[in-house]
């Protein structure tokens, strides 16, 4: 015997309202950081790293300051969520819980705000 | 409420390797996360200017941040590696106990190697416009 209601079932978005959503997101981002990082790595160790105008020549070029950009938003909502799960899995006390929520939230936000910023920067000036 | 009864944990469990991959995953998950805000402080200062990208670089080349950058490395590169196993994981393959295992070891051995590798190229690319 379910005591789930009929609706509920239907919807599909248990406790917490979202469904799979998290599980699911979390996944897609990781399926497109694999590319996306293997890039970066490899095109980011093959600059000449103390050369400022190297590197900022380099970031500067279009298609590398979007693919940068997606990289950066990815991997911050990545990161966002697998902190999320670390801080509901180990964190007990409500307050401290919501705290922590918050503020990687909110750090996370502000990160990738900067590094787009700092790319656009980069790119457009 | 404390003395109702608790499910086993994982105390009863005989410690296998793969348990201590699993909680790696999450370590290195928040090492990665550290990583990169880094890596925004990096951009930012790029964006700045060259004496601030210049002052970051310094930063960058002291023993304890190199120590810290080669921790990055692996546990970006480690992440990568077992992220793909879990992907794997996913799609209901491997999960059988031996492959598991192998495939466990296989992601150790494959970690080690490409940070080596990835610290090897790091070296090079920070010899390279040195002024």
């Amino acid at each position: 015997m379910s005591l789930r209601s009929p609706l509920g079932k239907v919807l599909g978005r248990g406790s917490a309202g979202e469904g799979v959503g998290h599980w699911w997101i979390q996944r897609v981002t990781a399926v497109a950081l694999i590319p996306l990082t293997l890039w970066f790595a490899i095109s980011l160790l093959s600059q000449p790293l103390h050369s400022y105008e190297a590197v900022r020549g380099w970031l500067g070029q279009p298609w590398v300051a979007v693919l940068t950009i997606v990289l950066v938003f990815t991997l911050a909502w990545h990161s966002k969520l697998g902190v999320q799960v670390v801080i509901e899995d180990y964190v007990h006390g409500k307050g401290a819980k919501t705290t922590l929520l918050l503020l990687s939230t909110f750090i996370h936000v502000l990160a990738a705000t900067a590094a787009i910023f700092a790319l656009l920067v980069l790119a457009l000036s | 409420m404390n003395q109702r009864p608790l499910s086993p944990h994982l105390g009863v469990y005989k410690f296998m390797y793969t348990m201590s991959l699993s909680i790696m995953h999450r370590m290195t998950g928040c090492a990665a996360t550290v990583g990169f805000l880094a890596f925004v402080w990096w951009l930012m200062a790029l964006a700045s200017g060259p004496a601030q990208y210049a002052a970051a670089m310094q930063c960058l080349s002291s023993p304890l941040a190199r120590v810290l950058l080669v921790g990055f490395v692996f546990s970006f590169v480690y992440h990568f590696c077992n992220g793909i196993r879990h992907l794997v994981w996913d799609t209901g393959r491997g999960l059988e106990r031996a492959q598991a295992r192998r495939s466990g070891a296989v992601v150790i051995a494959a970690s080690l190697l490409l940070t080596a590798l990835v610290v090897w190229l790091g070296c090079a690319a920070l010899s390279g416009g040195a002024p």
